[in-house]
C-alpha cells in the first residue's frame, strides 16, 4: 500500500508540476501573481471538452490547439494590464488584486457562457486499463497525463536553455533593471513568457477531467491555492524548482490519501502555510525574494 | 494634531450612518437584507482597520467569520450559554485564531493575502470534517433555534458596527492611526523613527479579526441555521475587499460607499443573476486597480478635500 501511495504520488505529482509551472513561469519574469492561473486552467479543461464533444478530438490534439491559441490569447492581455501593472509602486501586491478580478471575470463568462454544470470526458480516451509499472496498477489516463507534463517541463527547459529568446527570458528574470539596460525588449521577452505560462496552465486543464473528475467555471480558486503551494514548496521564481514541488505535493496528497482520507484536502493549505513560514525562500533555497 | 472639526466630520458620519440602519429597521420589513448591509458595513469597516492602516490585505479574512459564527454555535450547543456571552466567546475565538496567525504578519503582502486565505480554507475544512462530526456537526450544519431573537440580534449588529466605526475614526484621528499609516508605507523609516512596527500591525490584526468574530458570532445567532460552507464562503472576503476598494480604504466613507453602491446593485440584480454581478466586479477591480487604486474617494481627496 505504502509503495503504491509513493508510485501514484511521484505520477500526481508530475501532473501538480505542470499546474504549477505556468504560475512559476509568470512570476518568475514579471514577479507578479498570476491569480487567475487556476481559471486558465478550467478554460482548458473547457476547451478539451469541447474540442471533443463538437469535433471528437482526442486531449493529445487538443493541448496542442491549447498551446497555440493561449500562448496568442496571452500577448495581448499581457499588454493590456502588465506594463501599466509594473510601473505601480507595489506591483507583486496590486497584481493578486488585479488578477484576482480578472479570474472572477473569467469565471463569471464562463458560467454565462456555459453553465455552472460539471464536465468530464471519458477515461477511455487516454487508453484502457491499467498500466502496470514495477508492479503497481495506475490508470493508464494518469500515468498519460505524467508524461504530458514531463514532457512540457522538458519544453520549458529547452526553451529557457537551449533558445535565444529564453536565454533572455532568463536575463530579465535575474534582474529586470539590467536587461532593460542592455537593450534587451523586456516587455516582448516577457509578453511571450507570459504566453507561455498561460499556455501551460491551459494545457494542464486539458488534463484537468482526467485527473480531478470533472471541471466546472468554479474550480480555478481551489486550483490556485494548489499551484501556489506547489511553487512555494519548490522554489518561487525558478520554474524548474517546481518539479520538485510538485512531486513533494504529490507524494504527501497520495500519502494522506491513503492513511487519513477526509483529512486530504487540508493539505495544499497547511503544506502553504508551513513553507513560507519556514522556509519562505522555497527548498532549492536560493534567496529570490523577501517574503 | 486632533483637529476637533474632523473629528467631528468622522463621527458626524459614523453617527448618520448608525442611526439610518436603527431607524430603518422600524421602516423597511426585509429585515434580512438590513442586517446582511449592517454585517458588510462592518466586515468592510473591519477589513478596512487592517488593509487600509497596515496595507495587509487578508483574503482569508472570512476565516476569524467563520471562526466566530461556530464560536457562538459551540457555545450555544455545548455550554449553553446565553446569546451575550456566546457572542463573546464568538469573539474570542477570532482572537485566539488571529494570535496563532500572528506569525504570517512577518510575510509580505502577497504572500501574506495567499497565506492567510490558506489558512481560512484550513479552519474549514477542520470544521467542516466529518470525524468531527460529534463536535461541529461536520458538513451537516447546526440549528441554534433555541436562542433564536431576530430584532435583538439585529440590534447587537448595529451595535458592532457602532463600536467598528468608532475604531475607524480613533484610528484615522490618533497618533497610533497615523504611526500604522507610517509603518504601511516605510516600516524600515517608521521603525527608525521610533516607531513600534511589530506591535502597530498587531493590535490593528487583532482589533480587525474581532470584529469580523463578532459578526460572525452576531451572523450565527440572526439566522441561527447555517452550514460551513455558509460562514466559510470566500464571497464573505471578496465582497469586504471590493466594497473597500471600491470606495478607498484608509477613509470611513469608502468602505461605507462601496457596500451602499455595489451591495444594493448586487440585491438589485445579484441575487437572481450572480454571474453577471460576479463579471461587473471582476470588471471593476481591474478597473479600479489599474487607473485608480485608491478608490472613488481619491478623486476627491486628490484635489486637496478632505474626505471624512
Amino acid at each position: 500500500m505504502l509503495v503504491g501511495a509513493l508510485f501514484a504520488g511521484l505520477v500526481f505529482g508530475l501532473y501538480f508540476t505542470l499546474v504549477g509551472l505556468g504560475l512559476n513561469l509568470v512570476f518568475g519574469v514579471m514577479r507578479i501573481v498570476n491569480l487567475a492561473h487556476g481559471d486558465f486552467l478550467m478554460l482548458g479543461g473547457f476547451a478539451a471538452y469541447g474540442l471533443f464533444s463538437a469535433f471528437g478530438l482526442p486531449p493529445l490534439a487538443s493541448a496542442l490547439i491549447v498551446l497555440v491559441v493561449f500562448t496568442l490569447l496571452g500577448l495581448p492581455i499581457y499588454y493590456l494590464v502588465v506594463p501599466r501593472l509594473l510601473a505601480a509602486r507595489d506591483s507583486e501586491m496590486l497584481s493578486i488584486i488585479l488578477f484576482f478580478g480578472m479570474s472572477q471575470m473569467i469565471e463569471a463568462i464562463t458560467t454565462i457562457a456555459f453553465g455552472a454544470t460539471e464536465r468530464s470526458l471519458p477515461g477511455r480516451l487516454l487508453g484502457v486499463g491499467p498500466v502496470i509499472l514495477l508492479g503497481q496498477r495506475l490508470p493508464s489516463s494518469w500515468v498519460y497525463s505524467a508524461v504530458v507534463s514531463a514532457v512540457a517541463v522538458v519544453g520549458v527547459y529547452l526553451y529557457l536553455y537551449r533558445t535565444r529568446l529564453g536565454t533572455l527570458t532568463r536575463a530579465v528574470m535575474v534582474s529586470r533593471d539590467e536587461a532593460l539596460a542592455t537593450g534587451i525588449d523586456v516587455h516582448r521577452v516577457s509578453a511571450i513568457a507570459f504566453g507561455i505560462g498561460i499556455a501551460l496552465a491551459g494545457i494542464a486543464g486539458v488534463f484537468a477531467p482526467f485527473m480531478l473528475g470533472s471541471v466546472t467555471p468554479a474550480i480555478g480558486a481551489g486550483i490556485n491555492i494548489a499551484a501556489f503551494a506547489v511553487i512555494v514548496v519548490g522554489t518561487l521564481g525558478n520554474p524548474l524548482g517546481t518539479v520538485l514541488g510538485g512531486i513533494i505535493y504529490g507524494v504527501s496528497l497520495m500519502l494522506m490519501q491513503t492513511y487519513l482520507s477526509s483529512w486530504a484536502n487540508i493539505l495544499p493549505n497547511l503544506l502553504l502555510i508551513a513553507v513560507l513560514l519556514i522556509r519562505p525562500e522555497g527548498l532549492l533555497g536560493r534567496q529570490v525574494r523577501r517574503a | 494634531m486632533p483637529d476637533r472639526k474632523r473629528i467631528a466630520g468622522d463621527l458626524g458620519l459614523a453617527a448618520l450612518v448608525v442611526v439610518a440602519m436603527s431607524v430603518a429597521h422600524g421602516v423597511y420589513s426585509n429585515e434580512l437584507l438590513l442586517f446582511n448591509f449592517v454585517m458588510f458595513l462592518t466586515l468592510s469597516q473591519g477589513l478596512n482597520l487592517i488593509y487600509g492602516f497596515t496595507g495587509y490585505l487578508p483574503f482569508g479574512y472570512v476565516g476569524f467569520f467563520g471562526a466566530g459564527a461556530y464560536g457562538f454555535a459551540l457555545a450555544v450547543m455545548h455550554l449553553h450559554s446565553p446569546p451575550l456571552l456566546a457572542l463573546a466567546i464568538a469573539g474570542l475565538a477570532a482572537l485566539v485564531l488571529a494570535v496563532i496567525l500572528a506569525p504570517l504578519l512577518r510575510l509580505s503582502g502577497a504572500y501574506f493575502a495567499i497565506a492567510s486565505l490558506a489558512a481560512a480554507q484550513a479552519l474549514y475544512e477542520v470544521i467542516a470534517n466529518p470525524d468531527l462530526q460529534d463536535l461541529t456537526k461536520g458538513p451537516y450544519g447546526v440549528s441554534l433555534s433555541g436562542v433564536f431573537a431576530p430584532r435583538l440580534s439585529y440590534f447587537v449588529a448595529v451595535a458592532i458596527m457602532a463600536v467598528t466605526f468608532a475604531l475607524v475614526v480613533w484610528l484615522r484621528n490618533s497618533r497610533f492611526g497615523l504611526s500604522l499609516q507610517a509603518i504601511r508605507e516605510d516600516p524600515v523609516s517608521a521603525a527608525m523613527a521610533g516607531v513600534s512596527v511589530v506591535r502597530g500591525r498587531m493590535v490593528a490584526w487583532l482589533l480587525s479579526s474581532v470584529i469580523a468574530g463578532l459578526s460572525g458570532g452576531v451572523f450565527a445567532w440572526h439566522i441561527s441555521v447555517f452550514y460551513p460552507d455558509t460562514v466559510f464562503d470566500v464571497t464573505f472576503s471578496i465582497f469586504a475587499t471590493v466594497f473597500t476598494l471600491f470606495g478607498g480604504a484608509t477613509t470611513l466613507t469608502g468602505p461605507l460607499l462601496g457596500v451602499f453602491f455595489l451591495y444594493g446593485v448586487y440585491n438589485a440584480i445579484g441575487i437572481t443573476v450572480p454571474q453577471y454581478f460576479q463579471l461587473i466586479y471582476g470588471a471593476l477591480i481591474m478597473g479600479l486597480v489599474l487607473f485608480l487604486p485608491n478608490g472613488l474617494v481619491s478623486l476627491l481627496t486628490r484635489r486637496g478635500f478632505r474626505v471624512p
